[in-house]
């Protein structure tokens, strides 16, 4: 069985009176160590695609087994374990919690994993140095640059040795050069330290550095290739 | 622990809210603990009242308590006599001292000073029964009483009045016209709960007063008897006896009204004092009014903060905060906010209330109990209003929570 299998799920949401489709019997499988560009027309259903992924929405219809896991069986609680011990995530805004120094940002995971407190500051000093940010351990999100504060997500999102990592446009917010730094980093960690990374890009250059791209449309997968 | 340090944090970031917020549980714990002061203390002076004015007091005034619907002004009419006062010590098994009393305002005059003031003709017992003591000099004593001496023993009050530094004993004053030499000074006894001066009274031999100072038509007359029961178990069965023996001798029958009324003192009191605890628990609730209402501050400003701070909890249930410890951590946050709060409260409220102690005629004692409960009560408001906002924010779906904006 592969890492991820996800069998027609379907994802409906009701606004109002209405209601939409947004992801369509989407079936696929992801196995380990591949690297993942999903791409897609705005309003595809993305972003809703990697929710179900993440493990932070529950998809309407449909199977998704994670590592074996039934997660469509599992509570809210089950869930939170999942998502803090299997799942590392990159959000386009960042997420980091502001008035909040990078080194506690990038401990939180690990208070929830039930680290003891000097495991977790030499842990997160650890995954700073990794992303190069060692000298900027107390700056707060405002006092950094949207590259820095991407760094410190990318450095949370592998605090807890999560074997997957899911990104959803990290560079949407960012330049070309800085871009390439963030997409260099999940070069790396995809082959020194075997992460499965799934990542969706609107740009075929972001999308370049992957090794399988899948294509949405209008709620469904129009295309899977390898390269 | 980890849930500790993290709200100990948030609420750090916000420091004047959250000082603002606490405002309320200060305000609400100190008055709390200064009302009950106030009540303390005002109950404490009067069990100290009680116990100065003589145990086991009843009191048998002539003239009924009321006369044909009005109430006349009791002691008026002259029905009590030095005789009724003899026959209840003698009559009556429960009565262990009688003290006849016969008394009226009189101007008192030394040299070119002058007072005016209560005037009491007693017999020795009114000095045993009511507990006072002589400063200085001597008693009356029952050789004045059987001489018809023109003596007299001053209150303190009166002492300064009149006489200033001077030392009183053995000189002459003139009371309503008539020379007396003073003999003796009593020790002071202060302020009555009631707020009656009781140094300002001047005491003569009974026999003085009725003869020659309230000249009267009828001999042996007595406005009041003190009786002293012999204990407090005695107090209700010597009233029963007294009025039994009053009601013979003054020939009443069944359906007529008395001539006299008997007022027990020690009921009178213990019903102040059950009054003022009254009023203690009264101002007490009004107190705890307060601390409710910063109660639902604490909720208010938590409500806020869950909402200001959706996309916060949508970020921690996203990297692995369960709803436990999303809740834990609002609920820890309130509890702080409200025992720091009362903490503070605990510290103002106890060093007003000393103040007022040092500062004014009012008397407090702060009581552990109110210190405890206060305390114990601003714990439980944060801990119940606390947690709704705490248990809202565990509810929130950890995807709508990111999207928040
Ligand atoms: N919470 C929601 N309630 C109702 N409709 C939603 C909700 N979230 C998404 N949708 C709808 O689902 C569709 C897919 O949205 P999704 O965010 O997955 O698109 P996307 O491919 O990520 O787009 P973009 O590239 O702009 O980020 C959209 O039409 C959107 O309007
Ligand atoms: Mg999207």
């Amino acid at each position: 069985m592969s890492l991820i299998e996800i069998k027609n799920i379907i994802k409906t949401y009701e606004t109002g009176e209405t209601s939409f489709r947004a992801l369509d019997e989407v079936s696929l499988s992801i196995n380990s160590g591949e690297f993942v560009a999903i791409m897609g027309a705005s309003g595809s259903g993305k972003s809703t695609f990697m929710n179900m992924l993440g493990c932070l929405d529950k998809p309407t219809e449909g199977d998704y087994f994670l590592d074996g896991t039934d997660i469509m069986s599992l509570n809210s609680d089950e869930l939170s374990k999942i998502r803090n011990l299997k799942l590392g995530f990159v959000f386009q805004g960042f997420n980091l919690i502001s008035r909040t120094s990078a080194l506690e940002n990038v401990e939180m995971p690990m208070i929830y994993k039930g680290i003891s407190l000097e495991k977790r500051i030499e842990k997160a000093k650890e995954m700073l140095k990794i992303v190069g940010l060692e000298n900027r351990e107390h700056h707060h999100p405002n006092q950094m640059s949207g590259g820095q504060q991407q760094r410190v997500a990318i450095a949370r999102a592998i605090v807890n040795d999560a074997p997957i990592i899911l990104a959803d446009e990290p560079t949407g917010n960012l330049d070309t050069k800085t871009s390439i730094e963030i997409m260099n980093f999940f070069v790396e960690l995809n082959e020194k330290k075997k992460k499965t990374i799934i990542l969706v890009t609107h740009e075929s250059e972001i999308a370049e550095y992957a090794k399988r791209i899948v294509k949405f449309r209008d709620g469904k997968i129009i295309s899977d290739e390898l390269k | 622990m980890e849930t500790l340090k993290i709200a100990i944090r948030s609420l750090k970031i916000n420091k004047m809210r959250s000082i603002l917020t606490s405002l309320g549980i200060i305000i609400g714990v100190s008055a709390v603990i200064i009302m009950l002061s106030v009540g303390e203390g005002a109950k404490g002076k009067i069990s100290k009242d009680i116990s100065s004015m003589g145990s086991n007091l009843l009191m048998v005034m002539s003239g009924a308590s009321t006369s044909g619907g009005v109430r006349m002004n009791l002691g008026s009419q002259p029905t009590l006599t030095m005789k009724d006062a003899e026959a209840i010590l003698k009559d009556c098994p429960s009565v262990l001292n009688v003290a006849p009393i016969l008394s009226g305002n009189k101007q008192i005059i030394f040299a070119n000073q002058n007072w005016s003031t209560g005037v009491y003709g007693i017999t020795p017992s009114y000095l045993t029964i009511g507990l006072w003591e002589i400063e200085d000099g001597r008693a009356i004593t029952e050789e004045d009483v059987k001489n018809t001496m023109k003596v007299a023993i001053l209150g303190s009050t009166v002492v300064t009045n009149l006489f200033g530094d001077l030392d009183p004993i053995g000189r002459k004053i003139r009371i309503g016209g008539m020379p007396f030499k003073v003999i003796g000074i009593l020790q002071s006894k202060g302020q009555s709960g009631m707020g009656q001066d009781r140094d300002d009274t001047v005491l003569i031999p009974i026999t003085t007063a009725q003869k020659k100072l309230f000249g009267s038509d009828f001999p042996g007359v007595v406005k009041f008897i003190n009786v002293q029961a012999k204990s407090e178990d005695s107090l209700y069965s010597a009233e029963d006896e007294i009025k039994a023996l009053l009601k013979d001798r003054h020939n009443i029958g069944q359906n007529k009204e008395d001539d006299f009324t008997i007022r027990n003192f020690t009921e009178m009191m213990e019903t102040v004092k059950k009054t003022v605890a009254t009023m203690t628990l009264l101002l007490g609730s009004i107190a705890s009014v307060s601390l409710l209402v910063g109660g639902i501050g604490i909720m208010n400003i938590m409500l806020v903060s869950v909402t200001e701070r959706t996309k916060e909890i949508g970020i921690r249930m996203a990297i692995g905060a369960k709803a436990m410890d999303i809740r834990l951590q609002f609920l820890i946050e309130a509890l702080l906010l409200s025992l720091a709060g009362g903490l503070v409260g605990v510290i103002l409220g106890v060093s007003v209330s000393k103040i007022i102690n040092l500062c004014s005629e009012l008397t407090t004692i702060i009581s552990p109990m109110s210190i405890f409960l206060s305390f114990g009560f601003s714990g439980l408001v944060g801990i119940g209003f606390g947690f709704y906002p705490a248990y809202k924010a565990s509810l929130l779906n950890p995807i709508d929570a990111l999207r928040y904006e």
